[in-house]
């Protein structure tokens, strides 16, 4: 009871303290700027929650007054099961009365018309919530988190009962808050009232699902375009995968090692890099298109730019983490299965076809659907390389940014893309669980696997070796590419792109004068505030997810795990339709990039954290628990020490990743935070290549010092048992979550 | 000085479930302060949840837990007077020993410098004075297994909770351990709540057992009362193996009874029994063997097995295939051949149920 008296008192502080010293409203200029003090407390903009009731005659206000004062009255109850109840129903009700008067009551007045007849016309609207309004939102959640925990939820811990109420509350706030306003956006008129006709014509619209392109004439719609592409980068990606995955793991490849280093490919690569190489190479000005056009008199063609093209770059993207996937896969048959069927009179012809190919084929539809998802969800390369031929993710920048700016149709086109990769999804979750055979078990499982059949090893190779050699020269183009002067005119060696993008002028001080150096500051700035929160909250739903049991946790998980499913794109649109507007406004802040990563990125720490949490004995938390420690004591003492690995790995991911990522991003972006990869989008954009190549290799350096700067660093662990959290690598199912 | 201050344990009628599946239906019981209480039963009988219940690790679904005479039902596992070592010890890999030992302490708000003394007086106490530098890794099993009691005794609990706490040890460490635990149980005078399901470990270190089947309590006593005097054949075949074969009881004499099995009369002590057709628990150990035909049940060896210091035989008689212990040795009755075999007095028990 005294433990739950003194987290009790806080939270009644934190609420007072939101009601009267801080200021209720968003401050125009920036909290943290502070210029807010001159006008406080009285001024309309900067008075807190009291002396707009008071003041300002924003006398609905008075609701969360009310509210707290309940609280504060059952604090003296002696019941704890009552007292709970009591503080439960208060923040239950407290969260949904300040979302109702949120969207309820506008700039203007009234925001529904229904509820102008019930209650009579406002003098007076409201603008978007500040931080005394964000404040006392969370010590609602916190107190209504308290009362369960006192009514015994969660064996009456409260540590455990508060981190779940805030992350659903989170959860329901950056990513389903959004995606609901998005839908409803796509049936609203400009003034907000409901017309669907917008909606109906998008939908029908001949440019999203017409089929001409089967009868003949015309092109077949962006959403059939969309998905033949996927179906074909999946199966592309997938039947490259299986082939490194088998030189890796069943043949005497010299370079295997090499192979492996592969796969880190695509985490330190910025999405659109790819294509941009790819042009460089086989665009109209490309070095092969020049080289042929002179040698044999072809005409430069521009076949590159469209489908084919996208599929490329799309394909040399995703191989690298379909052959991740695949390895385990490949690996995870196990040798005494091909030796039985050896035994049993069979050949390796037939071995390989009978048993170890069946036993990889869920791995094989699981690597399919990750390519699948993959290409839905990129952004970058159609960017660079879909021209007029675009899909989903380009037609819903377009029609958001271009001369367009249909918001229902963006809505519409996300709708159409959300419901292809979430159907992905759900096939990956529900068809393939439980089909998997690969058959790791703890056992010693002796014998080795038997060598490919000779067919199968020299088609494996041949798709290997010139693949590999495809994928090094797009990466020396990458690297070369930012000395050349102009591609395929003048290619030439020179400093120019770079000193044009990173100059420096020791002038009276240090200047920064290369035009790249503004967005990269940002850009790391973003991305060092965002990776520790996404590791702190991607690493404590991995706990809640493995540790905890509780009525929901199922729906909790996989409403978690599908939020991961949509594509970037989806997010930008929906967070510009959510957040620009009161009650949360944060359009044209870094908050409102720090959050996207954080909610986008939670994947790898959840996964990471998952799969290390998985092997750390659940009896090392209980005993901790006995010898008096509280849960938050016990994930500081013990399991943080013991998942140091999994920390690191997630906040060099998350790290990398808000570097890399575009999708969501370019739609995030202002004129005060620009990031680095839309800013490399514009360069592109403008046709400047060979600054925006130059940048785009001064990022994969950066990355690659980032790495393996952290793995020096965590270096040497104090443990001398090795299976103790063996060497938890959290890349594997990393990669498989990177949707640019 | 370390000194527990022993507590004493109450359930009332505590309901455990875990969704649809009912593990505890109805539990209740009384530990005396002081005193080493054995759960024992088979895997699965409720003895581990009821254990964690006590923790604090799971909280029943209805009921009440007292501690000490305080009503615990709803206290959390780290607000609980009570601390438990586990099977698999549960030491942190990356801490010490002596950091081990003393995480409790500094959890209960100790300085760090008076969690180390008494960390140190702790290992002392389970003989690893020095040892306190040491990762878990560098410990035996052995070692391991003691700085776990220590980790958990430094607390002082009113209650000390052992999971199983020889399982992970070799037949020979197992026998050695379980007497030290109950010498220090002795020594300092705590009370203790034991779970196992091996019944010489039961029988070797309790006051009392309690033995469990389906969340319920079976039977509960002193070791001797529930080896002599079992109260249903789950018991006492759980108990030490025992041959369950129907009888009559022919008359009640005082302590005795005399009874009829098969067509041979015999004289067991009464317990609680009844006129009229029963049940009988015969120890392997309890049935003389004889060779040929003779006064007595008649049987015939249907298999025997040497086993150094004993023979095991299958006999089938009349009231059923009987499994005997005999330690001749020297004289083994071959397989087929005809057997008359006769009641001791000891190892042999009535069944009221």
């Amino acid at each position: 009871m005294t433990h739950g008296n003194r987290r009790l008192d806080m939270v009644l502080i934190l609420g007072a303290v939101a009601l009267t010293l801080l200021p209720w409203y968003r401050i125009e200029g920036g909290f943290f700027g502070f210029g807010w003090l001159a006008g406080f407390p009285l001024s309309s903009e900067a008075a807190p929650n009291l002396l707009q009731i008071a003041v300002h005659g924003r006398l609905w206000l008075a609701g969360a007054v009310l509210l707290f004062l309940i609280a504060g009255v059952a604090r003296g109850m002696a019941d704890p099961m009552r007292r709970g109840a009591v503080l439960a129903w208060v923040g239950a009700l407290g969260v949904l009365f300040l979302s109702l008067q949120g969207l309820a009551i506008s700039l203007t007045g009234w925001t529904w018309t229904i509820s102008e007849t019930l209650f009579g016309p406002l003098s007076d609207g409201q603008s978007s919530m500040g931080a005394g309004a964000v404040l006392s939102a969370v010590s609602f959640v916190l107190l209504f988190a308290f009362g369960l925990a006192e009514r015994g939820v969660m064996k009456g811990d409260a540590f455990v009962v508060s981190s779940i109420s805030l992350l659903v509350f989170l959860v329901a706030v950056f990513v389903f808050y959004p995606i609901g306003s998005m839908f409803i956006g796509a049936v609203q008129d400009f003034d907000g009232s409901f017309n669907p006709d917008n909606f109906i014509r998008n939908m029908q619209d001949p440019g999203i699902w017409s089929l001409g392109c089967l009868t003949g004439g015309t092109r077949c719609g962006v959403a059939w375009r969309t998905l033949w592409l996927a179906i074909m980068t999946g199966l592309g990606s997938t039947l490259l995968g299986l082939a490194f995955a088998l030189v890796a793991t069943r043949t005497r490849f010299p370079y295997k090692k090499g192979l492996r280093l592969l796969t880190i490919l695509p985490i330190i690569t910025p999405p659109f890099v790819i294509g941009l190489a790819l042009t460089l190479l086989f665009g109209r000005a490309g070095v092969i298109t020049q080289g042929l056009s002179d040698l044999f008199g072809i005409e430069p063609g521009r076949w590159l730019y469209g489908l084919t093209g996208i599929w490329i770059a799309q394909v040399l993207s995703f191989t690298p983490i379909s052959f991740l996937v695949l390895i385990g896969v490949v690996e995870g048959v196990s040798p005494s299965m091909e030796e039985a069927s050896q035994t049993l009179r069979a050949d390796r012809w037939r071995t390989f076809w009978r048993v170890s190919l069946p036993l990889m084929k869920p791995g094989l539809a699981n690597a399919f659907l990750i390519g699948f998802i993959e290409s839905m969800a990129d952004f970058g390369n159609p960017l660079v390389l879909g021209g007029s031929h675009g899909v989903l993710s380009t037609e819903i920048f377009f029609a958001v940014v271009g001369s367009q700016n249909d918001p229902s149709r963006a809505a519409v086109l996300a709708t159409v893309l959300l419901c292809f990769t979430l159907s992905a999804f759900l096939a990956q979750r529900l068809w393939l669980s439980g089909k998997n055979f690969a058959t790791v078990t703890g056992k010693g499982d002796s014998g080795a696997h038997i060598a490919l059949p000779r067919g199968v090893s020299i088609g494996v190779h041949a798709l290997v070796i010139p693949w590999g050699l495809f994928t090094l020269v797009i990466y020396g183009m990458i690297l070369v590419g930012g000395f050349v002067k102009t591609w395929g005119l003048d290619n030439s060696l020179t400093l120019d792109h770079y000193a044009k993008a990173f100059s420096i002028s020791f002038e009276g001080g240090i200047a920064w004068t290369g035009v790249a150096w503004n967005s990269f500051w940002t850009t790391m700035e973003i991305a060092l505030i965002s990776a520790p929160l996404t590791a702190i909250v991607g690493l404590l739903t991995a706990y809640i997810i493995v540790r905890q049991k509780f009525a929901g946790k199922n729906a909790f998980e996989f409403a978690l795990m599908m939020s991961f499913a949509i594509p970037g794109t989806v997010i930008g649109v929906s967070y510009i339709m959510a957040f620009n507007l009161p009650p949360l406004e944060m359009t044209g802040s870094a908050l409102i990039l720090i959050a996207c990563f954080v909610f986008r990125n939670m994947p790898v720490g959840v996964r990471g954290g998952i799969a290390a949490m998985s092997q750390l004995d659940k009896s090392l938390d209980e005993a901790s628990l006995t010898l008096r420690a509280n849960s938050f004591r016990t994930i500081r003492k013990v399991i943080l020490p013991l998942l140091r690995p999994a920390i690191t790995a997630a906040l060099v991911y998350s790290f990398v990743r808000a570097i890399t990522s575009i999708s969501a991003v370019i739609f995030l972006v202002s004129a005060e935070y620009n990031m680095a990869t839309s800013y490399i989008v514009g360069l592109v954009e403008n046709g400047e290549y060979g600054v925006a190549i130059a940048y785009s290799s001064m990022l994969i350096v950066v990355m690659i010092t980032v790495i393996s700067g952290f793995q020096l660093l965590v270096g040497e662990r104090r443990l001398r048992r090795e299976n103790r959290v063996a060497g938890v690598t959290p890349s594997a199912s990393s990669h498989q979550e990177k949707i640019a | 000085m370390i000194t527990p201050k022993a507590g004493s344990v109450v359930f009332q009628n505590v309901k455990k479930t875990f969704g649809a599946f009912t593990a505890i239906p109805d539990l209740s019981l009384t530990i005396e302060p002081g005193t080493l209480v054995t759960l024992l039963g088979p895997s699965g009988c409720g003895k581990t949840t009821t254990l964690r219940m006590l923790a604090g690790l799971e909280h029943p679904t209805a009921g009440k837990i007292l501690i000490g005479g305080k009503d615990v039902t709803m206290l959390p596992a780290n607000e609980r007077d009570v601390s438990m070592v586990f099977q698999s010890y549960a030491l942190f890999p990356h801490l010490s020993s002596l950091e081990n030992v003393a995480y409790g302490l500094e959890s209960s708000g100790l300085s760090r410098k008076e969690a180390r003394e008494r960390a140190e007086e702790g290992l002392a106490l389970v003989g690893l004075a020095g040892m306190g530098q040491r990762l878990p890794a560098e410990l035996s099993g052995g070692q391991q297994q003691r700085v776990a009691v220590a980790r958990a005794l430094v607390l002082e609990p009113q209650v000390l909770l052992l999971d199983e706490p020889l399982s992970n040890l070799d037949a020979r460490l197992r026998r050695r351990v379980r007497t030290e635990i109950r010498e220090l149980q002795q020594r300092l005078g705590f009370t203790a709540v034991y779970v196992t399901h091996d019944q010489d470990e039961a029988l070797a270190v309790s006051d009392r057992i309690i033995i469990m089947k389906d969340g319920e309590i079976a039977q509960s006593g002193a070791p001797r009362e529930l080896y002599e005097t079992p109260a249903s054949s789950f018991i006492a075949d759980f108990m030490g193996e025992a041959n369950v074969i129907a009888c009559e009881v022919l008359g009640i004499d005082g302590n005795e009874a005399q009874i009829r099995v098969g067509g041979v009369e015999h004289r067991v002590p009464a317990g609680k029994a009844k006129l009229g057709a029963a049940s009988l628990a015969v120890r392997p150990g309890a049935v003389t063997l004889a060779e040929g035909r003779g006064p007595g049940l008649a049987g015939r060896i249907l298999h025997s097995a040497y086993l150094g210091d004993h023979v095991e035989y299958e006999v089938e008689t009349d009231v059923g295939t009987l499994f005997i212990v005999d330690h001749a040795v020297d004289r083994i009755l071959p397989a087929a051949s005809d057997a008359t075999l006769g009641f001791k007095t000891r190892g042999i028990a009535l069944i009221n149920a």
